[in-house]
């Protein structure tokens, strides 16, 4: 069967700090038959959505990639109008921007008219997340894959703020998300229930109030490890970020803190799915996650 | 002539303005342009850039090779009845009637100093000296401006994701006329940040030339020191002689450029 070709936005982060994601996603999508193209060229999504009423400029950015999209359905070279992305950032920023342009007739013959050099947007794009194009598939489905099942790992779903808020592109129920958890029951691993899956991890504020980060991490994670968790998973590279690298900081103020393991969740699908080594990329991980995998036979 | 010109003024002789002596009775069709505001008549097949030496006014800074290359003769002007901001450079742009221009002889931009033998070869070098390039919006106004078309929107997003050889090859042909950096709504300098990176891709990423490894190591070892002692002794009749008769390949016939 000839795969499924979908229009694939990997985001900037994903081709620096965050390659792991891509390298396990690609990997992980391409074992379930399906093919991810990145647009010929694209540019950055603009990290965050504008709030701003009357900030349309901020609102170029997402737009002209989504124009690469619809080009590409235009060129034949994709089977889907929807564009399937990975980064929980892009994912919120690319969907919001389309939602307001596609409500929004005014803003968008504006967006367009600063575009005079792209064809107009013609609306026909959706925007995905990739654990939506998963759920689509079917979890059992997933479950089939499975060659090595996650028996035994304790793994807490992270879903932060940008695939859940806000309502109208949230992945799931905003109050009480499950998805994940489906997909770590599906991967044969126990799922961890805390409450502060939902919490911000502190964002941007990482550039400048680097301790006030360090305390959600310490929160974040202490919460997730008095429910028994042996690692964290996340689709967001700051969110990855924030949990991961910020355990340093938070190592100085909480010495008896006990390190864990932030993974992307394509990487313990990758493991889940006994794909080759070389789509793990453990080596982007700042804490290391291979002495819990090893310990309960994953590696 | 009876003097022999040296190779200076040879040059200078060839780079002349060309309109010089031209006679007001000859010329046929004339247009008004608006040099910083002031309207002057000229005629209509000049450049820009020889409309305003026509008009009265004299370069000595602001141009350069007068042929599209050096990119020193940056114009900003707007047609009649037009309220597009154009671009272009001087020596290659006709002047049109009723247009508005001023040059921008310079781009003030500071150029930080770096030695990229110490520099990691990783996007986070280009963000220590250009942090500017993450406010990068995307709006192309660069491209727009670009009189070589470079997709210079591209080649910056490029680098913001890391892509080196990406950010080299597209801005390879950058003449560094500073027009994309002016229009920049995120004051980038854009062709600042390309050179960054064609440096940065070309110390690390270009194979190491086995010849020119080679031919380095041959002449530290002072392979050629006789033959240069020689040429270097010989007087001006000697060397011209030398050149004249010198060894080469034969000139190809030039095949028209439209064809391809
Ligand atoms: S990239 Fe900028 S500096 Fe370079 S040629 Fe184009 S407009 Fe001029
Ligand atoms: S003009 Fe500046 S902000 Fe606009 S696309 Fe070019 S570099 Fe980005
Ligand atoms: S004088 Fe050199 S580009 Fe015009």
């Amino acid at each position: 069967m000839s795969r499924k070709k979908f229009p694939f936005y990997p985001g900037c982060t994903l081709k620096t700090k965050a390659e792991n994601f891509e390298r396990s996603g690609l990997a992980v999508t391409r074992a379930l038959n399906l093919e991810l193209i990145e647009p010929e060229r694209w540019n950055c999504c603009g990290t965050v959505f504008s709030l701003t009423d009357d900030d349309l400029i901020h609102h170029v950015a997402p737009i002209r990639d989504l124009i690469r999209i619809e080009e590409m359905n235009k060129n034949g070279i994709v089977d889907e109008s929807r564009v399937v992305v990975f980064c929980s950032m892009c994912y919120n920023t690319l969907k919001r921007a389309n939602l307001r342009v596609k409500e929004n007739d005014e803003d968008l013959e504006k967006i367009n008219n600063l575009m005079y050099r792209e064809d107009d947007y013609k609306k026909s794009i959706e925007v995905i997340h990739l654990m939506q194009l998963l759920q689509e598939i079917g979890f059992d489905k997933i479950k089939e894959k499975v060659k090595k099942p996650l028996t035994n790992l304790n793994v807490a779903p992270y879903y932060g703020c940008m695939l859940l808020r806000p309502k109208e592109v949230g992945i799931d129920d905003p109050e009480d998300p499950v998805i994940q958890d489906e997909l770590i029951m599906a991967m044969g691993a126990n799922p961890i229930d805390y409450p502060y899956k939902k919490v911000c991890c502190g964002s941007y504020q990482t550039v400048h109030e680097k301790e006030a980060v360090a305390g959600l991490t310490y929160d974040i994670l202490t919460n997730a490890q008095n429910e028994g968790a042996d690692v964290v998973i996340t689709s967001c590279p700051l969110c990855a970020f924030n949990l991961d690298n910020r355990q340093k900081e938070v190592k100085k103020t909480h010495p008896e803190f006990r390190e864990m393991p932030i993974l992307y969740f394509t990487q313990l699908m990758a493991i889940a799915f006994d794909l080759d080594e070389k789509t793990y990329g453990f080596d982007l991980n700042y804490i290391d996650p291979k002495p819990i995998l090893k310990s309960k036979n994953l590696l | 002539m009876n003097k022999e010109l040296t190779i200076m003024e040879r040059i200078a002789e060839a780079s002349k303005s060309i309109t010089t002596g031209v006679d007001e009775k000859d010329v046929k069709h004339w247009v008004t342009i608006h040099i910083m505001g002031r309207g002057y008549k000229v005629p209509a097949d000049l450049t820009i850039l020889t409309a305003i030496e026509y008009a009265g006014y004299k370069f000595i800074k602001g141009c350069g090779c007068r042929q599209g290359f050096c990119g020193a003769c940056s114009t900003v002007y707007r047609s009649k009845g037009e309220y597009k901001l154009k671009t272009g450079m001087a020596c290659q742009t006709r002047v049109e009637d009723g247009m508005y221009l001023v040059q921008i002889p310079f781009t003030p931009a500071e150029k930080p100093p770096y030695d990229i033998n110490k520099e990691e070869y990783d996007v986070s070098t280009i963000f220590k000296f250009y942090p500017e390039v993450a406010r990068c919006v995307s709006c192309n106004t660069c491209t727009k401006a670009c009189p070589q078309d470079l997709e210079v929107m591209d080649y910056i997003q490029a680098i913001i994701r890391g892509d080196f050889e990406l950010t080299a090859n597209e801005s390879f042909d950058c003449i560094q006329c500073g027009l994309c950096a002016i229009r920049c709504p995120s004051e980038i300098v854009q062709y600042n940040v390309a050179q960054l990176a064609r440096r940065m891709y070309g110390r690390y990423n270009s194979p190491e030339p086995k010849n020119l490894i080679d031919r380095l190591k041959e002449i530290k070892e002072g392979k050629f020191n006789k033959e240069m002692e020689k040429i270097t002794s010989l007087s001006r009749k000697e060397l011209e002689k030398l050149y004249a008769e010198r060894e080469r390949e034969a000139d190809e016939p030039i095949e028209s450029a439209e064809a391809d």
